[in-house]
């Protein structure tokens, strides 16, 4: 009995402490829109996926690394800018994957879950994908941690001081792509982003070094998970956008009660 | 670097060619840094002077012509832009001690040969310009470099304070040995603690002494003489100042001439 709780509850958790130090990451480095172009593209991966009969996530992990590597080839050229791009490829990619999906599944039943998460119907195969490439994307973090935060700081600076800057970069683009792909099943592809930033900034008001910003992430995020599944049970809300609500809401706190507080003594800087 | 000849030069930019959508940006530049010696570029905005620095430091790959460094050359880099994200959580030391072997009392000491001791506390955001020259300063000299490479290091600091950081760069690259390589704006500044001036603008204008590129009429073309009436900034140092502004008194002796 409540074996799909269990398993969502799984899920979120993992994306949610996976979330904490990316999402840390994707706000330090300014790269939201790249963040956002990938979730967006999780959805092309999806049709890839179901068309190629590999899985969506595995065809989800395949169209964010396309995407990863096309925004290292468009940093290559000072012509255009990385913003307006990514933009279009995000939502060329959505509506590619949106006018593709009718012709591999049955759409009324299955868009609104790849949309917007389905972390109630979170099978043992996903749990896998989550917890498999969480540890891997972690693992990978841990090692690029002091490089990547220099070149954060200064990447020409890290980069004379002899950091690898390029392969420091790929590593992380690619981990970003590993987690969005993962996190596709829980939150959606309209959302993932959310997931990754509103803890992640939520936390910045409550931490004064970047390992404990990281962690205080991962920490909202699964509190986020938990409140959204409770909602979920309780009141019948869907569960996903429940989860980024509880984050948002979070986030609002975080904001209101040290202003509410400043008004009598000075909040310390 | 243990072996390398006295008379070779740190570093030696040859005919570099650097070319943007067809247009040079560096049209066959030649540069060249030998220990314990300052060279200055001068250029007007957009001459290629960070993108010369860049090409020193291997950052950029030119299109044409070559470049040396001397095997193992550690560089002191102290860039001109620096824009950090309010959103990442970090100190000054914590900054500091990221991606380098120096060892806590190794910052210490630079933290105050730069005049920048105090400020290990604070956040890297909440940095004044003056402050924030003096800490990319103290990173550069806590790697031990045998060329510092300054892209107009005194950017955003007073005008008391540029003589200032100029002399604390000039002594700082003197007990080290060190040559530097340095971005200016203003040659004046420089003249005293300059062995040779570059004038760029995109090709090298010319070269030589301070005093004789000041009279050079390419330079003047660039930079005009001075409108009459205006004083060349001298300055006699019998103290210096901290970040903070306190006046310091001088670690060592220290009486070179300011005149022009």
């Amino acid at each position: 009995m409540y074996d799909f709780l269990w398993r969502a509850l799984a899920g979120g958790v993992g994306v949610a402490l996976v979330a904490g130090p990316v999402g840390s990451l994707i706000l330090w480095r300014r790269m939201v829109v790249f963040g956002s172009a990938l979730s967006h593209s999780a959805l092309l991966g999806v049709v890839l996926g179901l068309a190629l009969g590999i899985g969506v996530t595995a065809g989800a992990i395949l169209v964010c690394f396309a995407v990863a590597l096309l925004f290292v080839a468009l940093r290559r050229d000072p012509r255009v800018s990385d913003d307006a791009v990514l933009g279009i490829v995000a939502h060329a990619a959505l509506a590619l994957g949106l006018v593709l999906l009718v012709y591999v599944s049955d759409v009324s039943t299955e868009l609104l879950g790849f949309l917007f998460g389905d972390i109630l119907a979170v099978a043992a195969a996903d749990l896998w994908w989550i917890w498999g490439g969480g540890a891997v994307v972690l693992g990978v973090l841990a090692f690029i941690w002091r490089p990547l935060l220099a070149m954060t700081v200064h990447e020409e600076l890290a980069a004379v001081e002899g950091v690898p800057v390029a392969a420091v970069r790929l590593a992380f683009l690619f981990a970003v792509a590993l987690v969005t792909a993962v996190a596709l099943k829980i939150v959606g592809a309209l959302l993932i982003i959310s997931l990754l930033i509103i803890p992640a900034a939520t936390a910045r008001r409550l931490t004064r070094t970047p390992e404990a910003m990281a962690v205080a992430a991962s920490a909202i995020g699964v509190v986020a998970v938990l409140a959204g599944l409770g909602a979920s049970l309780l009141w019948d809300a869907p569960a996903s956008p429940a989860i980024v609500l509880a984050a948002a809401l979070m986030f609002a706190i975080g904001v209101a009660v040290p202003a509410f507080k400043s008004r009598g003594v000075p909040a310390p800087r | 670097m243990k072996h390398a000849p006295v008379n070779e030069p740190l570093l030696l930019v040859r005919d570099a060619v650097v070319a943007r959508g067809g247009e040079r940006l560096l049209d066959r530049v030649e540069v060249s840094v030998h220990r314990g010696e300052t060279v200055t570029v001068v250029g007007p905005n957009g001459a290629g002077k960070t993108t010369l620095l860049r090409v020193a430091m291997g950052l950029i790959v030119p299109d044409a012509g070559t470049v040396q460094r001397q095997p193992g050359l550690r560089i002191g880099y102290v860039p001109q832009h620096f824009s950090l994200d309010v959103t990442l959580p970090l100190t000054v030391a914590r900054w500091l001690s990221l991606s380098s072997k120096a060892t806590a009392a190794e910052r210490e000491a630079a933290m105050t040969e730069v005049g920048a001791h105090g400020l290990d506390g604070r956040a890297l955001q909440e940095l004044s310009g003056g402050e924030l020259r003096r800490v990319l300063l103290a990173r550069a000299l806590m790697r031990r470099p045998d060329l510092l490479v300054l892209d107009e290091p005194v950017q955003g600091v007073d005008m008391a304070g540029q003589a200032d950081l100029y002399d604390l760069i000039a002594r700082a690259a003197a007990a080290r040995g060190a040559g530097v390589l340095m971005v200016s704006h203003e040659l004046h500044f420089v003249m005293a603690t300059t062995d040779r001036v570059v004038c760029l603008n995109r090709h090298v204008c010319c070269e030589g002494a301070p005093e004789s590129v000041g009279k050079h009429p390419e330079y003047l073309a660039l930079f005009g003489g001075l409108p009459p009436g205006v004083a060349v900034y001298t300055h006699h140092h019998d103290h210096a100042h901290a970040a903070s502004g306190a006046v310091v008194p001088l670690a060592h002796d220290h009486h070179h001439p300011h005149g022009h």
